[in-house]
Order: C-alpha cells, then sequence, then structure tokens
C-alpha cells in the first residue's frame, strides 16, 4: 500500500479531506433548499394569520355570512366575495369541463387527420401561454361589448328568474364566468387528454372487438377508465379558478353590494384584494388579510380534496 | 379459382369455406409487412397459424376483423372474402364484422367491470333481447369456467387468475355468437393447465364456431388444429428488409409429416425459428 | 348468400342479435349517434379553440399598429396626453423577471436535486413534495400579499417600502414549484447507469451530480424553467402591490418599478383613448415575448436525449 500523496499518477487516489467537505456541503446545501419550500409556505400562512388576527377579534365569523363592505364605518363583511368566488369558479368550470373533454377526446382519438389533431394539440397549449391580464384587457374591448346584446336578451326574457333579476351594465358576473371558461380550458383539456392517452390500448381492443361503435367504446369503456385522472384535472382547474385574479379583477365589475344575478356586478375575493390592497389602511387591511385567509383554506382544501379523489377513482380501477 | 399461389391448398372435400384470402398485403406507414397471402379457411375447423416472429402471422390474423383500422397507417391490398364481401370495400362497415368475427387477445383484457357486466356488455352493444342472466350463464359454462364464477358473479374480472381471465376473454366473446373467432396466441401468457383447459375447450368450440388461431407452440398447433398456416419471412425483392409471406397451407397432418416446401420442413423440425 | 353461411349457430345469433347487413348504414340508430357525437366534439374544439384566434387577432391588429421604435424607447405620456411609449415597462419586465430568475433557479434546482438525487422517499422529501404540491396551488395574489407583509410593509430593504427587488421575490416564489418540479423529473429521466458509470471509477456524488447527471438533463430542465420564466414575466397579481409600477425609467433595484403586465392593468381601466392603445401595444410586445420563449423552449426540446 502506497502512504497517501505517494503515488505517482494519481494526486487523489485516497480522498483528500477538502474533497469529503465539498462533497458534504453541498448535501447540506441542497437539504437547505429544498426546505425553503417549507420556509416559504410557513410564511404564506403566517404572514397572512398575522395579518388579519385583528379582523378576526372584531368581526369574527360574522365576516364570512355578511355582504356590508364598507371602509368608512369600518364594517366589513366579505360574503359578496366569497359567494363570488364559489359561484364563478363552479359555474366556469361547470361549462369548461364539458368542453375541455370533448376537446380532448377529439384530439386524442383519430376521428380527424393526425395533422389537425397536432395543430388543435398546440392551439390550446397555447391558449395556456397568453397572460391574464392580456385576457382580462381581451374581454373588456372584445368579449363584453359583444356579449351585451346576449346578456340584455337574457334580462328581456328570463328576467323572472332571480339569477337573471338585474339589468346587464357592462362588467359583471356573467362576463367573468365567461373569461374564466378561457382560462381554465387549457388545464382540462391537457389532463383529460393525457388521462385519455394512458387508458392500455388493450382495453381499447378488448372494446372493439366486442364489436362497439367508436363512441360506445370512448363513452362506456374509455372515458371511464381514464374517469381519476380527468377528476384530478377538474379539481385542480377548481383551485386555479378560484385563485384567478387579473383578467376577473377587470371584467367583474367590482361591487360590493351583494346580489343573486349572475348579470349584476360582483367580487370575487381575489378581485377584491387586487383592487383595495394598495389603498387599504389599518382595519382594511386587516380584513383583506382575512379574506385572503379564506381564499387560502378553500385553494388548500379543493387541492387536498383532489389529490384524495385521484388516489380513490385509481384503486378502484386497479 | 386461378392456383396463383404456389403452395394453395383447397379446403378438404366437402368444406365450405368461410373466410377466403386473394392476394392480401398489408403495410404499416410505407413499408410492407406481409405480401400475397392467398388461403381459404374452413368453416367449423380449427385453423392454426404457425411461423417465426415477425412472420405476420398476427397482423394477419387481425386483418380478418378489420382490428388493423386502430392501427395508425396501416393499410392492406386485396381481399379478405366473408359471407359474400370483401370486407375492406368502401362501403363495410367494421362494427358489424366484429360482431361476426369475433377475437381473443394475446394477453387476457377483461373489462374493469363484475364478471357478470364483461359478458353483459358485450351482449347489450349487439343488442341482446333476450334473457341476460341465462346468457350469462351459457357463455360462462361454454368456456368452462361457470363452477368457478358462478358465486362471484358481482366481483371485478381482475379478481380472476390469468388463466381465468381469459377463459372469461373467451366467454365474453362467444356471449354475442360470432360465426369466427381469432385468437392471437391467446395461451402464450398462460401456465400449462390452463393452457390445456383452453385447448380442450376449443375442441367444443369447434362444433358451433370456426376458429383461427395464431400460436408459436407447433406441438399446440397439432393438438388442436385441423388445417395449419405456414408463415415465414423472406427477403425483400430490393434486399432492403424483410417481408412475410404465406409458405404453405394445408391440413395439419401434411403440414407436420409431410409439407411440400423445404421451409416448412425446416421450421417444422426445429432448425430454425 | 353463397358461402352457405346458415348454420345453427348464425339462425340464433339472428334471433336474439340485432344483426344487420354487412354494408354501413348511416340511417342506424346506432351510426347517427356516433355522427351526432362526432360533430358536437368537434363543435366543443372549435369553440375551445376560437378565444386564441381572436384574442391574437385582436392584439396583433390594435397592439402591432402601433408598434415603432418610439414605442419601445419612450416613456408612457401623462393620462390625458399623447404619444409616448412603454420602454420603461418592457426594461422592467426584464429586470424584475430575471432578478426572479436569479432567485427560484438556484433555489429550485437545488430543491429538484435533492428530491431526485438525495432522498427519494424519506419522510423528508415527502414533506417536500407535498409542499411543492401546495405551494403550486396558492393564488399568485397571495404570493404578493405575502410579500408585502415581510418585505414592504416592514420596509426591510433599506427603508424602501415597494421595489423592484419585492416583486422580483415575489415571482420568484411563483416560480419555485415549477422550478423543483421540472429538475425532480427531469433528473428521474436520467438512467441510472450512467450515475453508476461515474460512482464506479471513484466519483464523489458531488461530482456525479454536477458534472455527469445535471448536464445530461440539461436540456429538459432548461426547456421547464424557460417556460416558468415565461409564465413569470406575464404575472401581474404579485407585483400590483410589491413593485407597484413608476412612470419613470428603472431607478434601481430598490425602488417601484414599471412592468408590461401592471402597465396594461392600470391603463386599461383609465378612460383615455391613448393609454388604452399603449395597454394594447404592450399587450401585443409582451405576447410576443412569451409566444417566442414557448418557441424557443420547443425548439430546445428537440435536443432531449429520448
Amino acid at each position: 500500500m502506497r502512504a497517501p500523496g505517494q503515488d505517482p499518477v494519481f494526486a487523489f487516489r485516497h480522498r483528500p479531506p477538502q474533497e469529503k467537505l465539498v462533497d458534504q456541503g453541498f448535501r447540506q446545501l441542497v437539504v437547505v433548499l429544498a426546505s425553503l419550500v417549507g420556509v416559504v409556505l410557513l410564511g404564506i400562512l403566517l404572514t397572512v394569520l398575522n395579518g388579519s388576527h385583528e379582523a378576526m377579534a372584531s368581526y369574527g365569523l360574522g365576516f364570512l355570512t355578511t355582504s356590508d363592505w364598507d371602509p368608512t364605518s369600518e364594517q366589513y363583511g366579505a360574503f359578496t366575495a366569497i359567494y363570488g368566488t364559489i359561484v364563478t369558479s363552479i359555474l366556469s368550470l361547470a361549462i369548461a369541463v364539458p368542453l375541455g373533454v370533448g376537446t380532448a377526446i377529439f384530439i386524442t382519438e383519430n376521428l380527424i387527420p393526425l395533422g389537425v389533431r397536432k395543430v388543435l394539440g398546440t392551439m390550446v397549449e397555447l391558449l395556456a401561454a397568453i397572460p391574464s391580464v392580456v385576457l382580462g384587457l381581451w374581454a373588456i374591448f372584445v368579449m363584453e361589448p359583444f356579449l351585451r346584446p346576449i346578456l340584455q336578451l337574457i334580462y328581456s326574457t328570463l328576467g323572472w328568474l332571480p339569477i337573471f333579476s338585474t339589468e346587464p351594465q357592462g362588467p359583471g358576473m356573467a362576463p367573468a364566468i365567461l373569461i374564466l371558461v378561457v382560462m381554465i380550458l387549457p388545464i382540462i383539456t391537457a389532463i383529460a387528454r393525457d388521462s385519455i392517452q394512458q387508458v392500455p390500448p388493450e382495453l381499447r381492443q378488448a372494446a372493439y372487438g366486442v364489436g362497439t361503435t367508436r363512441w360506445d367504446a370512448i363513452l362506456k369503456v374509455i372515458l371511464p377508465a381514464a374517469v381519476s385522472g380527468i377528476t384530478g384535472g377538474v379539481m385542480l382547474a377548481l383551485g386555479r379558478a378560484m385563485g384567478e385574479t387579473m383578467a376577473v379583477t377587470m371584467i367583474i365589475g367590482n361591487s360590493t353590494n351583494f346580489s343573486w344575478s349572475l348579470l349584476a356586478p360582483g367580487n370575487t375575493i381575489s378581485s377584491m384584494l387586487a383592487n383595495q390592497f394598495g389603498e387599504a389602511d389599518g382595519l382594511q387591511v386587516s380584513a383583506l388579510m382575512y379574506a385572503a385567509f379564506v381564499l387560502m383554506v378553500l385553494t388548500l382544501v379543493v387541492n387536498l380534496f383532489a389529490q384524495w379523489v385521484v388516489r380513490r377513482l385509481s384503486l378502484k380501477y386497479e | 379459382m386461378t392456383n396463383s399461389a404456389p403452395t394453395m391448398a383447397h379446403t378438404p372435400q366437402g368444406t365450405l369455406p368461410c373466410l377466403e384470402l386473394e392476394n392480401v398485403s398489408i403495410s404499416y406507414g410505407g413499408s410492407v409487412a406481409v405480401s400475397g397471402v392467398y388461403m381459404q379457411i374452413p368453416r367449423g375447423q380449427i385453423t392454426a397459424f404457425i411461423g417465426p416472429s415477425g412472420c405476420g402471422k398476427s397482423t394477419v390474423l387481425r386483418a380478418l376483423n378489420r382490428m388493423n383500422d386502430l392501427i395508425e397507417g396501416c393499410s392492406l391490398r386485396g381481399r379478405v372474402i366473408f359471407d359474400g364481401q370483401d370486407l375492406y370495400a368502401r362501403d363495410v362497415d367494421p362494427v358489424e364484422v366484429r360482431r361476426r368475427i369475433g377475437m381473443v387477445f394475446q394477453k387476457p383484457n377483461p373489462f374493469p367491470k363484475s364478471i357478470y357486466e364483461n359478458i353483459a356488455f358485450g351482449a347489450r352493444i349487439n343488442g341482446y333481447r333476450g334473457d341476460m342472466d341465462e346468457l350469462v350463464e351459457r357463455s360462462l359454462r361454454k368456456a368452462a369456467i361457470w363452477d368457478e364464477t358462478k358465486d362471484k358473479l358481482k366481483e371485478s374480472g381482475y379478481a380472476l387468475s390469468g388463466g381465468q381471465q381469459q377463459r372469461l376473454c373467451i366467454a365474453r366473446a362467444i356471449a354475442i355468437e360470432p360465426e369466427v373467432i381469432l385468437m392471437d396466441e391467446p395461451c402464450s401468457a398462460l401456465d400449462p393447465i390452463s393452457t390445456l383447459k383452453i385447448e380442450e375447450m376449443m375442441h367444443e368450440l369447434k362444433k358451433s364456431y370456426t376458429i383461427v388461431i395464431v400460436t408459436h407452440n407447433m406441438q399446440q398447433a397439432v393438438r388442436v388444429s385441423d388445417m395449419t398456416g405456414f408463415f415465414n419471412v423472406t427477403p425483400k425483392a430490393d434486399g432492403d428488409g424483410k417481408v412475410g409471406c404465406l409458405e404453405e397451407f394445408a391440413a395439419t397432418e401434411t403440414i407436420f409429416n409431410a409439407p411440400s416446401q423445404q421451409a416448412t420442413q425446416d421450421y417444422v423440425s426445429g432448425r430454425f425459428g | 348468400m353463397s358461402y352457405g353461411s346458415s348454420t345453427a349457430t348464425t339462425d340464433l345469433a339472428n334471433e336474439v342479435f340485432a344483426r344487420n347487413s354487412l354494408r354501413f348504414q348511416a340511417s342506424l340508430p346506432r351510426n347517427r349517434w356516433n355522427a351526432l357525437y362526432t360533430t358536437l366534439a368537434a363543435t366543443f374544439s372549435a369553440v375551445v379553440v376560437l378565444p386564441l384566434f381572436l384574442v391574437l387577432v385582436y392584439v396583433l391588429f390594435k397592439g402591432g399598429s402601433l408598434l415603432s421604435f418610439q414605442l419601445l424607447t419612450q416613456l408612457p405620456p401623462a393620462p390625458g396626453l399623447d404619444g409616448g411609449g412603454i420602454g420603461n415597462a418592457i426594461l422592467g419586465t426584464i429586470v424584475v423577471t430575471l432578478i426572479a430568475s436569479l432567485i427560484a433557479i438556484p433555489v429550485g434546482v437545488g430543491g429538484g436535486i435533492y428530491l431526485a438525487e438525495y432522498s427519494q422517499s424519506g419522510p423528508f422529501a415527502q414533506f417536500v413534495r407535498f409542499g411543492t404540491n401546495v405551494l403550486s396551488g396558492v393564488p399568485s395574489i397571495i404570493c404578493g400579499v405575502f410579500v408585502y407583509g415581510l418585505i414592504v410593509s416592514t420596509r426591510v430593504f433599506f427603508d424602501q417600502s415597494y421595489s423592484a427587488a419585492a416583486g422580483g421575490i415575489a415571482l420568484a416564489v411563483l416560480m419555485l414549484p415549477t422550478v423543483i418540479k421540472t429538475t425532480d423529473e427531469a433528473l428521474k429521466l436520467v438512467p441510472n447507469e450512467l450515475r453508476w458509470g461515474a460512482i464506479g471509477i471513484g466519483a464523489s456524488k458531488f461530482v456525479t451530480v454536477l458534472k455527469v447527471t445535471l448536464p445530461s438533463a440539461f436540456t429538459p430542465i432548461a426547456t421547464g424553467v424557460v417556460l416558468g420564466i415565461a409564465r413569470a414575466a406575464g404575472e401581474t397579481a404579485p407585483l400590483i402591490f410589491t413593485a407597484l409600477f413608476s412612470p419613470f425609467w428603472p431607478d434601481g433595484v430598490f425602488n417601484p418599478i414599471a412592468t408590461m403586465s401592471v402597465l396594461i392593468f392600470n391603463f386599461a381601466i383609465m378612460p383615455y383613448e391613448a393609454q388604452i392603445s399603449l395597454a394594447w401595444a404592450a399587450s401585443f410586445v409582451l405576447v410576443v415575448m412569451i409566444l417566442g420563449a414557448n418557441l424557443f423552449a420547443r425548439w430546445l426540446g428537440r435536443f432531449t436525449q429520448a
């Protein structure tokens, strides 16, 4: 055995202590970097809770059910915003899911030539790349004016229904729901497409082998097999819709008055934050933080529920 | 019938052909996988396709019920005649074809449904107008799996062993009363005992259905089939790659004891493949 | 029927099953339903793709028409006045995105290396993965609120409140989960044989990761990072109360700064034509930059070794 440091050809035949130090140091470094995720999350939670405890003490749980929001008299109730967040998200999902799943089927099953399918797929991906604020601009100046006569028609014919009982005046919940649809379509389509493509080919062959038509196979065998993935994607999209800020802020009308009507201006928690946080002071900041906390809880619950649902449904298939 | 293929044999006297292939060539994308196939598959008998890997026997089998349509870029030239019609004519409905020519696959692929539903689903799709319970029992009996499943019809098809799953798939295929059953190496993923059970069942099934089976197991072909087609690979005319072809088609005893082609003799005696 | 197909089985089959001719008949109920569903699916796809066209067309025409040297190099005009450009906003977006990348890339790649190379399934790794998933679900506005509470209102940076640095940090928080996931997944794809080759000749873990594993995963990581940067460049919510806005050229990193996304937001709701036109112009530049980054990422992706 040669003594350390005396190998004529390889100077590091026995590892020098510095090299081991670097090795261990690097390991510590990546551990620290990885733990920053947890630190950031904790930081967000603490900051929001810290900011909101004043409002929580003043308003308690009544904050969630009252809808007076008046900075001058220091009355804060976030019901309008909470209602807006939940209703816009769920309704936009109700529209986007059939559209997204239908499109996903259209671009995975060979109902049209491969070239056309690839182009469609690329276009849906590009839609995802358009920034929210640009969609908001387009919504204000292109979509909403186009939509107004249609909404006016709905008001004049169905105005006796509580959900259509106010006259459309421009920005409102309905245009916000539609722009949300545009924003979450790419996620739903992409996840639905992946889930459908992952259905094993043997299952498809089994279906066609007993003489099913194309849509029999899709609706009765392939989609049920892909349902766990699609549901996970839908829940993910729900979380995204709830947290979506810019486009919604620009077109929802920012009204803290509560109304059952979808044609009226409304609010969501994120749009309320975007509008008021910059100029808020004192108790108002705390109230906004309280609302932000509610939003965090909502999105967290939805995300966790999504992961649980995916696990439950895929176990059943296995 | 022109004798354009060198080793064509007519079906045994008195048996009408059920399926007939005329100069069939199948390509994937631009390259030909198998070409120049002429064959008459007899009704009510078991026909086996044997040959080395890559010779196109599974490809030809899948062509018989239009399952190749599911593969992008796969195309067929020539004619496949069934019930007086070319199955590849423009106006033929492949769905209808598959209802009359059924298929059992290499790897058992039951639906993720209950055992009962696995059978009932296919029947319902085909517009079954009778007593479903009775159909399920009858199919499971014919597939020699009734005793093992009669108490667990509501359990998932995946709760069965490999051999049982494959018999379930056979039950599923015969439940819709096809005229022909195609089997693509149905026992290759199974243990010997399950294989034996399925071979016994095939002798029974032969009384009601025409069966075409692809197998890489020559002893199985000998045990089970009446007619055998030997597929082989030959180098392409331009020397660029290989293409499959039907080397010889005759009664099983002939193929294995007194074949007319040297390649057949070499294959069945184990010199290659 | 010339081939004698009337066996006993076929008779039975014809009785209880609905057998039709082999010829395709479009009038059969099942074929009608199929045609209907296909039409429905085609319509849905058209509806989904339509907004993309409309948005791009409007941005192209309303925004592109203002494209000029002046647009790219001048400051925005005071409200109500004409002329000017978005030069400071373009620069500001680049600055803020750069700051965010300088933070998010090292932290994210480091975290991803830990997850893929050092501990695939320990409890801490599971916690980190869970945390990454939760963080990616946090709404972007809350990232802004967080940084506001932490840095802006406490005036931690040299007694400054709103600053470009704060905006960059908020964007980094947003980018972090994406970079971690991309790195983790890219490294998982590197075959173990490559690592064993290095370890087999006595390389340390550090050297193996840095000089063998990471370089071979470089392209998928780069692709993911570029996409993450593109997404961050278009974000607005994290910036509106951290980096705020400024009508002037960027003044160092510890002052408010203009960005294209905030410009679009602010100007869109102003009642002046000039400002609204500038909002469209900024949209045009932003969309071009983001689509360009996406195309670049796709081009990079072509070099990924399968």
